[in-house]
């Protein structure tokens, strides 16, 4: 197996110090080792999104990330955008749009949509769809998402 | 505060979990002690396998476990659904590009990865049949061994069975068409092999438990499952306990077993808990939609009257038969489409090949002779100088007619529907020039048989827990009986809770398919409500001295002759001291009829029209979908956004298979584009510019409150109404699905030539 090397990481505002082969990406870093299981596997190439987390304020595809390359970063997952137990505004959004069908990508769409807001606050809609292109969804819920963006982007407007 | 109610729309039950993370998959579940399991495959479509020799990966870190064919009960057991030829592990034979002929269980999945490379196959690669025209060469090799089905006259073919649906004269039809000039418009149509792509790979765990053993599946049918596990294993079904976590999308890839078999003997083996997660390519070899080659002969009059279909739709379903002759029979079956034709000839084979095992896909069989069909009678209106809508309408079943002769007649005011469509597209209105419109319409029948059983306890504070054994793969279906439940026995809907996905705790249900679980579990659940309400009704009748014929309780209310209370107010002293529950079971039956062609007429029928307007970039051949209307014909939205959500959806995965998805092949049968870098399904830049979702509602369904099931139906048309349009903007005739720019582009290159 491939060398071991030490690091820090801050998830979701905890503080790790962790022993990690060098080979190990952050995918299964937080799904094997700190059991956060929010981020999801699907494709394993970064096409689909479905793995996606925070770095450093950074929507990433955590299965193309080595974990040791996070080293010193603060990551955020699906887990860490409810405080506690208070879903945020794009976690409400995504339920009263009817952004969530069977939930496999939400994670990962809502993490992008994240990014996007924190980097857009007022996107258009071609810039939402063209924010969430590397999030796919095969239940199609593509129209809702991009409802729930807005209405979250709209009300911070208020 | 959103109505929880039937008919509106509240938040998802379990969309909380969604959201937050805390929704668990099948591949987020971590047992104590488990293994990680990994399939040892050829890069080979058809081979005889010669030897495998297992020893350097036995010695291989980590390794626990290491087992072929070779170690399981001799002869290799054989499952499936419909047919059982699919060995739990292959023998002898690879079938198809990924059948596993091994597995290796590790401690760490790195390990189990490691060591699966180290697993030597020595095998003699043979030619593989990946084709309809390769399979019915009469020369062809067989693909199934002909002594799995010795009685079957079809057992020297590659035809693994052939279904006729007929009726009228069609000698007569054909001769007095001819007598009065009418056209036969005759035309040969492919539709793509093209894979579920659920974002959820497949995924699998078992574990010894007691004397018997646990399964868990992302599967849609766990009490399916759990029959065929216990048959393998020789246990009684109380053995054999399988959870079943809601999937992360199905799409009917994942109605019926897998690898289960597969993980169970091995977990049985190791006497630990094993667990085998799919890759996404793995997945693209354990699941797929039959393609298709349909040849149609639509016979029609001058004035536009359909005389005769004559339609042959040969489906190359792969190397093991899973439900794919089930998908052939009852995809071709509706064939003629919403029509009156008086006369009627289909012929559906299922043709075996050296593919991965064709299943269940959105749409059951439908869309393949949909698209052929549909696009035929585009051609029949061109040729005759009709409106392709004014066709449509002029054909199209009123309901009650008998458009199939032997099944329910049509069930919905159809016309309104294709009217509303027709409306939302502004059919003919004026079109800028590279843009054209298509309009199709889909039908499809809906389940033929059904068992649903369902419980429900009222707790002594009025809240409530249904256990209902369909699969939650994103429909919503714990939503919709929560809102039953929350009707009827007046609890908010945050006071249900949901139960499914456990053999050992949940009811028998049959299956969550064919759009039916609003149907049929829903009026179990109604079932089991209404029999809580009359275990209130007689409480009420002794708690308030009145005859029960008196008393009512709807919508958790009792009405008694003077007054109305709530629900409590009756079950708190009617359970007296000790408290306790009441205790409601439903059952939802519908009886097959073996003299039927599909062994029982339609519950209901799926109806969708689905109008298009696109435009096609003649430089790139890219179609852009300018404008998308899908109107379907629901009966009663139980739940309106969620039903659009499926509608949305269906329409989307619908444009997929027409504009983009096709598995290819390299000349040996291999799959060549596994993953999602080379094969592409829509993202949220390939989305239609606007997207009209609409329904009709007129509560004429046999589900709860009027419903009928909805969730297929608007993937059902979508290829002929974009081609249609595609057409009609560029000119473009193509008969070959997906629509990509290439072949657009190179179908607008022959029409110039035609020039």
């Amino acid at each position: 197996m491939s060398e071991t090397l030490s690091i820090e990481i801050t998830v979701n505002g905890r503080p790790y110090q962790l022993d990690v082969p060098a080979s190990r990406t952050l995918l299964d870093l937080l799904r094997d080792d700190l059991a956060l299981t929010g981020a999801k596997e699907c494709c394993v190439v970064g096409e689909c999104g479905a793995c996606s987390v925070l770095v450093n304020g950074m929507a990433i595809n955590s299965c193309l990330m080595l974990a040791v390359e996070a080293d010193g970063a603060e990551i955020t997952t699906v887990e860490g955008l409810a405080n506690g137990g208070q879903l945020d505004p794009l976690q409400g959004a995504f339920l009263d749009k009817g952004a969530v069908q069977c939930g496999f990508c939400t994670p990962g769409q809502l993490i992008a949509a994240h990014a996007l807001l924190a980097s857009n606050p007022h996107p258009t809609i071609a810039e939402i769809q063209e924010g969430l292109a590397g999030n796919l969804c095969r239940c199609g819920c593509y129209f809702q998402i991009t409802d729930a963006v807005v209405a979250v982007a709209e009300g911070e407007s208020r | 505060m959103t109505s929880t109610r039937i008919g509106a729309s509240p938040r998802r039950v379990g969309g909380h979990e969604r959201v937050t993370g805390e929704q668990e998959y099948v591949a987020d579940i971590r047992l104590p002690d488990m293994l990680h399991a990994k399939l040892v495959t050829i890069d080979c479509a058809h081979a005889r396998i010669v030897s495998i020799d297992t020893s350097a990966a036995e010695r291989s870190p980590g390794v626990r476990l290491v087992m072929t064919a070779a170690d399981l009960p001799q002869p290799v057991p054989r499952f499936g659904p419909q047919f059982q030829d699919r060995p739990v592990l292959a023998t002898g034979e690879v079938k198809y590009h990924g059948e596993p002929v091994a597995i290796v269980a590790a401690e760490t999945k790195e390990q189990a990865e490691l060591a699966a490379r180290l697993v030597r196959v020595e095998y003699e690669a043979l030619p593989a049949i990946f084709t309809v025209a390769g399979a019915l060469d009469p020369a062809a090799e067989l693909v199934q061994d002909p002594g799995l089905r010795p009685d079957d006259p079809l057992a020297r073919t590659n035809v693994f069975r052939e279904h006729v649906i007929a009726w009228g004269d069609l000698d007569a039809a054909e001769a007095g068409l001819a007598a009065e000039a009418g056209l036969v418009i005759e035309n040969t149509y492919t539709f793509p092999m093209v894979t579920h792509f659920a974002i959820e790979p497949h995924g699998f765990l078992a574990a010894p438990d007691g004397d018997g053993v646990a399964v868990w599946s992302s599967i849609q049918h766990p009490n399916w499952l759990q029959k065929i596990v216990a048959g393998i294993l020789g246990m009684p079904l109380s053995r054999v306990r399988v959870f079943a976590p809601d999937p992360g999308g199905a799409f009917g890839g994942k109605q019926h077993t897998k690898y289960e078999p597969l993980v169970a003997c091995a977990a049985l083996r190791a006497r630990r808990p094993v667990r085998l997660i799919l890759t996404l390519e793995e997945t693209f070899q354990a699941a797929r939609r039959a393609s298709c080659e349909i040849r149609v002969r639509t016979g029609v009059r001058r004035d536009g009257t359909l005389a005769f279909e004559d339609i042959e739709a040969n489906y190359l379903i792969g190397a093991y038969v899973d439900i794919a002759d089930r998908v052939v029979s009852k995809g071709s079956y509706p064939g003629a489409g919403p029509y009156n034709v008086p006369t009627v000839r289909i012929i559906g084979r299922s043709v075996l090949s050296h593919t991965v095992p064709s299943t269940a896909f959105r749409g059951f069989g439908n869309p393949q002779v949909n698209w052929a069909v549909e696009s035929n009678l585009d051609e029949a209106a061109r040729a005759l100088g009709i409106d392709r809508l004014a066709i449509r309408l002029h054909n199209l079943a009123r309901r009650g007619d008998a458009f199939i002769p032997f099944d329910t007649p049509a069930d919905g005011d159809w016309k309104q529907t294709v009217e509303r469509a027709a409306a939302a597209i502004g059919w003919n209105s004026p079109l800028p020039p590279g843009h054209g419109r298509g309009i199709a319409l889909g039908l499809k029948s809906g389940p033929t048989t059904g068992l649903s059983y369902s419980t429900v306890r009222l707790l002594a504070d009025g809240s409530a827990i249904l256990y209902a054994g369909t699969s939650d793969m994103g429909q919503g279906a714990r939503t919709i009986f929560a809102q039953i439940v929350s009707q009827e026995l007046g609890a908010p809907l945050d006071w249900v809770a949901v139960v499914m996905g456990d053999t050992a705790t949940v009811p028998y249900d049959q299956q969550t398919s064919a759009s039916r679980s609003s149907v049929l579990m829903g009026n179990s659940v109604l079932m089991a409500c209404r029999s809580i309400q009359a275990q209130l009704r007689t409480m009420a009748a002794r708690l308030h001295e009145v005859p029960e014929e008196l008393i009512s309780v709807d919508r958790g209310i009792v009405h008694l002759p003077n007054r109305e209370v709530p629900i409590l107010e009756i079950l708190k002293p009617g359970l007296g001291r000790l408290g306790g529950e009441l205790t409601g079971n439903g059952e939802s039956r519908k009886e097959g009829d073996m003299s039927h062609p599909l062994s029982g007429a339609a519950a209901f029928f799926e109806f969708n029209c689905t109008a298009i307007e696109a435009e096609v970039d003649e430089d790139t051949g890219d179609v852009t979908i300018v404008r998308h209307v899908t109107v379907s014909d629901v009966g009663k939205a139980l739940n309106p956004l969620q039903v659009k959500m499926q509608d949305e959806g269906a329409a989307i995965q619908g444009l997929g298979h027409t504009l983009m998805e096709h598995y290819i092949f390299d000349a040996t049968g291999r799959i060549r584009n596994l993953g999602a870098i080379d094969y592409r399904i829509p993202t949220s830049m390939d989305l239609p510019l606007e997207l009209h979702s609409d329904i009709v509602e007129n509560g004429d369904g046999p589900g709860p409150f009027g419903s009928k099931g909805m969730s297929e139906g608007s993937l059902l048309c979508v290829s002929a109404a974009v081609a249609s349009a595609v057409r009609e903007a560029s000119g473009a005739v193509i008969r070959d699905l997906p629509l990509s720019p290439e072949r657009v582009w190179r179908a607008i290159q022959e029409r110039d030539t035609a020039k």
